[in-house]
């Protein structure tokens, strides 16, 4: 280990490098989620309009409404990871 | 169904019209969203609140552009814009985030607060409204 690194490691806040880490797990979790809801909703909307074509405006307008309502959920971890105080 | 899956859908862009609905509903939220944040933030957290609603309804708008352009192509090509583009705008809402977060006029939490709120007020809202329209359609909620 080179001295330059000994030093950098030895006056790094070990907290921070944690708190950074913990961040990008809460937004990492927080979108897997809504990632799997999004497929979910949206398989199943396309197969109703490949099925039945004529209700396909019904369909995309409460597809639309879906994908929204499940991404509010990756928001609240995206706003968590920033919201969240820690150590950095 | 591999047919109709490379086939265009069909019919109006409803997308655009619910997402200028709920940028249209963002409208008397934002006053009220603003000047809590004011109250408890000042200046910054009033200009953070205003920041935020601007992501909600862009976000809104960019996702039903996508999904609009993608259905004049084909339901597979709809399929994967949608998957892709939630990724892509996760990722675009972060950095605009980013972007200003070191800036002096930004208060994190009414900004964060702002995005989770609004976001969440505008598509009950919504949802409301169309929920009502699609099982009754001559029963049309004023507002």
């Amino acid at each position: 280990m080179s001295l330059a690194f000994q030093i950098i490691a030895a006056q790094a806040d070990p907290t921070s490098g944690l708190t950074a880490i913990g961040r990008g797990i809460v937004y990492g979790a927080a979108a897997i989620g809504p990632g799997i809801g999004i497929g979910i909703v949206v398989g199943n909307a396309i197969t109703a309009m490949a099925r039945q074509p004529e209700a396909a405006g019904m369909v995309r307008t409460t597809m639309f409404l879906g994908i929204a309502f499940t991404e509010a959920l990756a928001l609240f971890g995206f706003v968590l990871s920033f919201i969240v105080k820690g150590g950095g | 169904m591999t047919t109709a899956l490379a086939q265009p859908v069909g019919g109006p862009a409803v997308e655009i019209a619910v997402a200028r609905d709920l940028a249209r509903r963002a409208v008397p939220l934002a006053p009220a969203a603003i000047g809590v944040c004011a109250v408890f933030w000042g200046l910054h957290g009033a200009l953070s609140s205003a920041y935020g609603l601007v992501l909600v309804v862009a976000n809104f708008m960019l996702a039903a552009a996508l999904m609009t352009w993608a259905a004049r192509i084909s339901l597979a090509v709809m399929l994967g814009t949608v998957l892709a583009g939630y990724i892509a705008r996760l990722a675009v809402l972060t950095l605009a985030v980013l972007a200003v977060r070191g800036a002096g006029w930004v208060e994190l939490v009414p900004l964060g607060l702002t995005l989770a709120v609004t976001h969440l007020s505008l598509l009950v809202w919504e949802a409301r409204h169309v929920s009502l329209t699609l099982a009754f359609p001559g029963l049309r909620p004023k507002g």
